[in-house]
């Protein structure tokens, strides 16, 4: 690798091990009872949204799933923020009223944290429209799950975006497991990127592991999609390492099928080629990993030191402040960083 | 100038088409075909196919479209064919539109309006007929409208558009061809308060939506036997105008709530709730109740009436509530 290209692998790396030592560390939390609620971890399929989101600018929207804590660290959410949110805390990225499930951030264009399957679909398709309609060259980037592809949503959303020819990039985690339903138990065609070619969406499968060719994959389609060339759509193969929430005693798949996925986590495997290559000297590595660390301590001295929402500020947010309306609405959802 | 509730929407829409630039209509049959109730007929001529947007029948698909774009920065106005087919969206309307504001912590607005056909009494029968805004009121985050008048119709849509966050209008089907005189300047109206549109002393008529002219009807009748009945029409169903509500029964003592939904578990149910708690000893009388029977609507014609609040139903339940001493 040269120098340049080892420097931009090295920081994906530093990427995915921060969404790694965050999760491991959201566990640990959900163990002893700090989080509550459904907490859904993203370890193993990290190169996907460290790949995709590495190719995005801050103008360009993101939607996810409630797997999004990688999501939304990576688009920018600060760590603490994050955190705080899963600890119910009014000083989350949500004032604690989403959780993990739903985590939002105005500032870095991040629309959920969407906790219905194929929910977030046509969110994108309208956020692209909006940005189609008003002839801003953003990319609305879209991540859901293999299982998403059963959903009506999926289709309908799908044959909008071709048909309107938006600027969607479609990014289906492939992670063989809705829930706990294997693809081949719930679908008659297996081959997702079928679907999408089917609404004459390019798409192509991406080994979901490697985060070069997750990366690659994404410029390519995005600047298709950026250039107004419609949707693009990429099955990103990848597999989740641990269990699909906290409350999952994983009986419906194989141990070793497990073991052998492990044998491709993301982070090895760039960690190996940058090391066969020379790339990563040991004291850079060790770098990377303080550095990481460091960042997961102060996010849970962040979280660990919040306050709750008063009890009397229950029922505001149901409907917009009023205050706000009087600003020029045009303002309205425009990004603003929450106090944190 | 002479109108018709029809012509009213579609000056509504024309007129916030033209004034914002972030406004669009979109939805099934709106542009080409002009509108299954023609309240867009000739617009798409004048607005072009970007901004008057036939969609799929994917309703799923083209209401979260809506809810997106507002998300970014348009002003959607979406239309679904009948009350019926929005339940394909509910997962859309519930879950994203009336969620996202709270769930963010205040981050995010949903400016969008849900425009759809609601009720009965054109023999669509069980699909194509039902009044299911009281359910829809029952979701906080919405604000629900269901404009009864010329003047309502022509103004609601604006205001809608100005507020912040998702509203859904209801538009009576049996409303459409409704004609009379609407002043030529008539524009934009408030969307948060109840309208005495007969002002009485002896009973509260409480209505809203296609059911109004029914009750003006009985109220009209009901001067004959010398019962005096004060028609309220509550224009909108969340939030509840809950102090016009409690002024009319403080001022009449008695009350009927007529409502086109079924009466359990419904709005009719909800406001003989607040009556109940708010002025109980205001009250000469139990609250009554005109509901449509509890039977998916069936097609035939005589069916169909029967199981409607009619001008006989709201009479009697006056009577019962005027008849019962205080």
């Amino acid at each position: 690798m040269n120098a340049e290209r080892a420097e931009h692998a090295r920081g994906l790396l530093h990427q995915m091990l921060r969404v790694r030592r965050f999760e491991e560390k959201c566990v640990e939390l959900y163990s002893a009872a700090k989080i509550r609620g459904f907490m859904h971890v993203y370890i193993g399929e990290e190169a996907v949204a460290a790949g995709v989101l590495a190719t995005l600018e801050p103008e360009d929207a993101v939607v996810a799933t409630y797997r999004e804590h990688g999501h939304a660290l990576l688009r920018g959410v600060p760590a603490g923020a994050i955190l705080a949110e899963m600890y119910g805390f009014e000083q989350g990225c949500c004032r604690g009223r989403g959780g993990s499930m739903h985590l939002f951030d105005a500032a870095t264009r991040f629309f959920g944290g969407n906790a219905i399957v194929a929910g977030g679909l046509p969110l994108a398709i309208g956020l692209a429209l909006a940005d189609k309609m008003a002839g801003r060259s953003r990319v609305t980037a879209c991540f859901f799950g293999e299982g998403a592809v059963a959903e009506g949503a999926f289709h309908e959303s799908l044959n909008l975006a071709a048909l309107w020819r938006l600027p969607v990039l479609f990014c289906c985690e492939n992670n063989l497991y809705a829930m706990g339903t294997a693809l081949a138990r719930s679908e008659s065609q297996t081959d997702i990127a079928l679907k999408a070619a089917a609404y004459e969406i390019p798409a192509w499968p991406v080994d979901g592991m490697d985060v070069l060719a997750v990366e690659e994959a994404a410029r390519r389609a995005g600047a298709a999609v950026r250039g107004g060339a419609g949707p693009h759509f990429l099955e990103l193969r990848t597999y989740r390492f641990r269990a699909h929430s906290m409350y999952d005693p994983e009986r419906y798949r194989e141990k070793a099928e497990v073991a052998q996925w492990l044998e491709r986590d993301p982070i090895d495997l760039l960690r190996a080629t940058l090391e066969a290559a020379g790339d990563l000297p040991e004291p850079t590595w060790a770098e990377v990993q303080a550095s990481v660390d460091a960042e997961v301590q102060a996010a849970v001295a962040f979280a660990e030191a919040g306050t709750l929402e008063p009890v009397e500020e229950l029922t505001r947010h149901v409907y917009t402040d009023r205050d706000d309306t009087d600003r020029d609405d045009t303002e309205r959802n425009r990004p603003k960083r929450m106090p944190t | 100038m002479k109108t018709t509730y029809r012509e009213a929407m579609r000056a509504a829409l024309r007129e916030a088409l033209q004034r914002d630039d972030r406004v669009f209509l979109m939805g099934e049959d709106v542009g080409a075909y002009g509108g299954c109730f023609a309240v867009s007929l000739g617009l798409l001529e004048e607005f072009g196919p970007e901004r008057i947007r036939d969609t799929p029948l994917s309703e799923t698909g083209f209401v979260g479209a809506g809810i997106g774009a507002a998300l970014g920065g348009m002003r959607p106005i979406v239309e679904i064919m009948t009350v019926n087919f929005s339940l394909l969206a509910l997962d859309q309307i519930m879950n994203n539109a009336a969620t996202l504001s709270h769930m963010s912590g205040g981050q995010f607005s949903v400016p969008v309006v849900i425009r759809m056909t609601t009720g009965a009494g054109r023999q669509l029968a069980a699909q194509h007929s039902h009044s299911l805004e009281g359910w829809y009121a029952h979701i906080p985050g919405l604000r629900i409208l269901t404009p009864s008048t010329l003047a309502d119709a022509r103004g609601m849509l604006w205001t809608a558009l100005a507020d912040p966050d998702p509203v859904l209008i209801f538009e009576h089907g049996s409303l459409y061809n409704a004609a009379g005189e609407l002043d030529e300047n008539a524009g934009a109206v408030d969307i948060d308060t109840a309208a005495v549109r007969r002002p009485g002393g002896d009973v509260s008529l409480i209505t809203y939506g296609g059911t109004l002219p029914t009750v003006l009807d009985a109220a009209a009748q009901l001067m004959e036997e010398g019962i005096d009945a004060e028609v309220l029409d509550l224009r909108t169903l969340r939030p509840l105008d809950d102090a016009a509500i409690l002024a009319t029964v403080a001022k009449t003592h008695r009350a009927v709530v007529i409502d086109e939904g079924w009466r359990s578990g419904s709005i009719s149910a909800e406001i003989s709730a607040r009556i109940t708690e708010a002025a109980f000893f205001d009250l000469d009388a139990p609250v009554g109740r005109v509901c449509s029977a509890e039977v998916p609507l069936p097609y035939a014609r005589h069916l169909e009436q029967a199981a409607l609040p009619s001008v006989a139903r709201v009479i009697a339940a006056a009577r019962e509530a005027v008849g019962t001493r205080g």
